[in-house]
């Protein structure tokens, strides 16, 4: 299915002042689309949701919301709605009157206007608390409300910034499930801001990784969990072991490389000009473990353990290096690997990503 | 329980007592003078005489009989309009001032307080004083506007105008502050959530700053009314005291008119009219409370 453009970033950066929030950055959302701007704090992805939200306006670059540019508009001649951090209700009115308030500005009459509230509000689960004010809620529901707010005047492209960032945890999973089954519903372009991953990976149709105010990868999320494209990415999304290697000939997406352990492998590769050092990168979970000494290719030694329920991180020292694994714990209070005990590691040699420094 | 209630007795006993010797005492002692035969020479006789009181509304006729006579009225109505005058121009430029402060570096905020208040520095009298020299004949304001290439004007002095003017720079101060606090509090947020729904400079005013302000502007108008209906001073010197105010009223009656009873009796109805004030705003603020929550 062919779809169109909803947003389109050219070239956009932002300074305050001396200092540079964002550098050149560029990227094209489809419409229908769940776009994640991933990064850690600070590297400008509020900035970046506030220009297209039209708060700020680039230093540099273009905007484009269907096609039309729009860094000139003022934010409520853009058809792009906000669901705030803070939420931002308005505490002085009513829930359905805080949902309608969109519809009025957009000239909506009484009876639409209405019939929309009634249909938001059975969205987001919230019919019988139309009369109430938002500090009678949860956060829960005044997340809910913030949404349906947002949602109403059926804006082009919805932006959410760490809308989640505010719930407890279990009360986090839930939301996410909702918010990405309420994308699929409305059809509607959702650009979602986190600093969270695992909420990024779960979400997402496509993520764009920031960081130091330039874009790092955009991909799906198995392209960024399993293909990144450099070390700030692998560092980022997810646990990884990096260790130093030297490249020794390059062909293709493939690189043949000797790991410190002097093993010789053949790995998929990202970024390389040619031989000489270069950085590996192999994720906890990738790596087997056994606990008789032999059988796998490398020995080493307990030296920790981490017990997280579903999950044992070990730390695993081979020939000096220290590594990091994960094994899943399959079966009920399975002894596992203590510390001090010696273990055979296995890895497959394309689960290994070779960056360039 | 009773540990409080013996405590609101006994240990504000000395609250009791200066309250009761500063407010209550003068303002019963007031209220006797209204109700007391007129003197003379000015001064009083205690009496219990209702005369006063239907001075207000009525004269005595050629034989005797009452006759309803709206001068003073028409003088409580003229002092009430132009304290709501005042109060509304006082909020209409308070609002853009507060915002302004409320919106500066924080570096500049204590001093830009600290210049709404510095007129409260300078005695009332030498501040209206002051605006004599800037509206007089040939004073600063004419002297600017003739700079400017204006041509002649008849003097503002001594009209309405100048009364309004001094009024609105003398209470301005008691309007800004409070709005000011309630601005600061206003999240910036629910700002940038209006514009983002589609709503422009005037609908973000009237529907979320307006409403979630008005805490500090209903305390600003109770703040600037009260004493605005009382002022003495600019009717006086800027009005030329042309047209009689109520405090100017009660002014000339313990002074020239010799007539305490009778200005203690407009006091007394001047004080109602503030106590009926101060009691709506007390019920609508505590309807809004309920509203909240
Ligand atoms: N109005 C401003 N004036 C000056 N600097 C600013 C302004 N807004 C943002 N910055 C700076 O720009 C950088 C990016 O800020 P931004 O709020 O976009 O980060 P973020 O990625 O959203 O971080 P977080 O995850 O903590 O919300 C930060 O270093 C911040 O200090
Ligand atoms: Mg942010």
């Amino acid at each position: 299915m062919a779809r169109g453009k909803a947003v389109e970033v050219y070239n956009v950066s932002k300074s305050f002042g001396t200092y540079q929030a964002l550098d050149q950055v560029s990227f094209t959302i489809q419409e229908n689309e769940f776009f994640t701007l991933l990064g850690p704090s600070g590297c400008g992805k509020t900035t970046l949701l506030r220009m297209i939200a039209g708060f700020e306006s680039p230093s540099e670059g273009a905007i484009l919301l269907d096609g039309q540019q729009i860094e000139t508009l003022p934010p409520h001649r853009r058809r792009v709605n906000t669901v705030f951090q803070s939420y931002a209700l308005f505490p002085h009115m009513t829930l359905a009157q805080n949902i309608a308030f969109g519809l009025e500005n957009l000239g909506w009459d009484r009876r639409r206007r209405r019939d929309r509230v009634a249909e938001m509000l059975e969205l987001v689960h919230m019919t019988p608390f139309a009369g109430r004010r938002p500090a009678q809620l949860s956060g829960g529901q005044r997340q809910r409300i913030a949404l349906a707010r947002a949602l109403a005047p059926e804006p082009q492209v919805l932006l959410l910034d760490e809308p989640l960032s505010a719930l407890d945890l279990k009360l986090r999973q839930a939301m996410r499930d909702e918010l990405k089954s309420l994308q699929k519903k409305t059809g509607i372009t959702f650009i979602f801001v986190t600093h969270d991953q695992e909420e990024a990976l779960d979400m997402s149709d496509r993520i764009c990784v920031l960081g130091q105010g330039r874009i790092q990868q955009i991909g799906t999320p198995s392209e960024i969990y399993e293909d990144p494209e450099n070390r700030f990415v692998a560092d980022f999304i997810g646990e990884t072991n990096f260790l130093e290697a030297e490249v020794l000939e390059l062909a293709g997406g493939m690189a043949r490389i000797r790991t410190p352990f002097g093993l010789e492998i053949t790995a998929p590769q990202k970024g390389l000009a040619g031989p000489g050092p270069a950085t590996l990168s192999l994720r906890p979970e990738k790596i087997g473990m056994e606990s008789q000494a032999e059988g796998h290719l490398l020995q080493g030694t307990v030296t920790g353990r981490n017990y997280m329920g579903g999950f044992t991180h070990y730390t695993v020292d081979v020939a000096g290096q220290s590594l990091r694994v994960s094994r899943r714990n399959a079966l009920s209070h399975a002894e596992g690997h203590a510390p001090g005990q010696p273990v055979s590691l296995g890895f497959r040699a394309d689960s290994v990503r070779v960056l360039a420094q | 329980m009773r540990a409080l209630t013996s405590f609101r007795l006994w240990g504000l006993a000395p609250a009791w007592v200066l309250m009761g010797l500063t407010l209550i005492v003068p303002v019963a002692i007031v209220a006797g003078v209204s109700l007391a035969d007129r003197g003379p020479y000015g001064g009083f006789d205690w009496a219990l005489n209702f005369g006063s009181y239907r001075e207000i509304l009525f004269t005595l006729g050629w034989t005797d009989e009452l006759e309803f006579a709206p001068k003073y009225l028409v003088i409580i109505a003229r002092t009430l309009g132009y304290g709501l005058v005042t109060t509304a121009i006082c909020m209409a430029l308070a609002l853009p001032v507060a915002y302004v402060i409320a919106n500066a570096r924080a570096g500049w905020k204590p001093f830009l307080v600290y210049l709404v208040t510095l007129p409260f520095w300078v005695s009332m009298i030498v501040r209206v004083y002051a605006w004599l020299i800037i509206l007089g004949n040939e004073g600063l304001a004419e002297k600017a506007w003739k700079f400017l290439g204006g041509g002649d004007v008849d003097t503002f002095l001594f009209t309405n105008g100048a009364m309004l003017t001094g009024m609105v720079y003398s209470y301005i101060p008691l309007m800004v502050l409070p709005v000011y606090a309630a601005i600061e509090k206003l999240d910036p947020a629910l700002l940038e959530a209006s514009h983002d729904l589609y709503g422009n400079r005037w609908v973000t005013l009237r529907r979320v700053i307006l409403p979630l302000t008005w805490p500090g502007l209903s305390a600003g108008a109770i703040l600037v009314f009260v004493p605005a209906i009382g002022t003495v001073l600019e009717p006086m010197l800027l009005g030329g005291g042309r047209q009689m105010m109520m405090g100017t009223l009660i002014q000339t009656q313990f002074g020239g008119g010799r007539n305490w009873p009778f200005g203690a009796a407009i006091a007394m109805v001047l004080m109602a009219m503030v106590v009926v004030v101060l009691l709506l705003n007390a019920r609508r603020a505590a309807a809004a409370t309920e509203a909240r929550t």
